[in-house]
């Protein structure tokens, strides 16, 4: 498409399960860019051949030490990679990649997963304050909580 | 085949329970449940605590049925092979999740094709002694919606703002 600007780095993050389901649903809007995926289970690298693929440990806030080993590790890949812009579909995982992604300038877009559909979840919460954009897949959520909807990834 | 599965995360033991003791009563049915990492075992199904992303897109693709909790990689993957899927939603008080968002998600997912929900055990008995009444959806396609993909190659694309390379 474009051969006038270099490719966009960007760094794509989600914790397990749908999580990692809604990312890999949004590949068509990363056909452009210079992608790394990031997930914590290691058995998901081949859902995205050929791509770079990192994991973090599994966390969520029931596990502090866990949770701050994922942070480690997410901030080692953050500075590793470089990305110009963060995209994550939660939870935890994304929630840091959103911080640390804006310490070193990348934009970040934290995507709220479609189960929260009456409530926005903690981490999309904690990301309002650190991310560039929050994205409800709900509209009455977005009314509600101020985060912008866009449709969603059903 | 039925296939179960509580998601990588939690046990589910009311639903593996429930399901257990319906195949007591009547075994023409084949059933499989994924009962997770620490749940507790079922005497009447087979099943396995955990299974590899590959397994698991086998089951599915095997299966006439799927019994779940109220994830959504599950949803969504059911919804994308137009299985019908029943979910039964983890429910805070009983320990199963730390909130009750899968309530939400069923209230909101409820009327679509393909989808079951089951509160409870008399309510999920009820669906599977007739199972051949529940129809699938006609195949979810493996993408979001054109206006999120849009929104999101939107906002990739929007100029950084600090001071561009050369």
């Amino acid at each position: 498409m474009s051969n006038h600007t270099q490719r966009q780095r960007v760094l794509a993050v989600a914790s397990g399960g749908g999580h990692w389901i809604q990312l890999l649903r949004l590949r068509p809007a990363f056909a452009e860019c210079e992608i790394s995926y990031v997930t914590v289970n290691p058995d998901s690298r081949g859902d995205v051949p050929g791509q770079r693929f990192f994991t973090v440990p599994d966390g969520n806030r029931d596990t502090k030490f866990a949770i701050i080993l994922m942070a480690l590790k997410m901030l080692l890949i953050t500075l590793w990679v470089r990305p110009h812009v963060v995209v994550s579909t939660g939870a935890a995982p994304g929630y840091f990649a959103c911080r640390f992604g804006r310490m070193i300038g990348a934009r970040s877009l934290f995507v709220d997963s479609v189960a929260n559909a009456e409530e926005m979840s903690l981490s999309a919460k904690l990301a309002m304050s650190h991310a560039d954009k929050v994205f409800t897949q709900w509209q009455d959520v977005s009314k509600k909580f101020g985060a912008e909807y866009h449709g969603s990834v059903l | 085949m039925i296939f179960a599965t509580v998601g990588t995360q939690l046990p589910f033991d009311r639903l593996i329970e429930s399901l257990d003791k319906w195949q007591s009563f009547q075994r023409s049915s084949q059933v499989f449940a994924q009962v997770g990492p620490k749940g507790k075992v079922p005497s009447h199904i087979e099943w396995m605590a955990t299974l590899t992303p590959q397994q698991f897109a086998k089951n599915i693709a095997k299966c006439k049925i799927v019994v779940s909790h109220a994830g959504m990689g599950t949803i969504l993957t059911a919804l994308g092979a137009g299985k019908p899927i029943i979910l039964m939603p983890r429910l805070a008080r009983y320990g199963e999740h730390r909130n009750d968002h899968q309530l939400a998600t069923v209230a909101n997912l409820r009327n679509r094709r393909g989808i079951y929900v089951a509160m409870d055990e008399a309510s999920l008995f009820q669906k599977l002694d007739s199972l051949h009444a529940l129809e699938g959806g006609e195949g979810l396609q493996n993408v979001a919606s054109p206006e999120l993909l849009c929104a999101i190659t939107d906002f990739i694309e929007t100029k950084p703002r600090e001071v561009r390379h050369a």
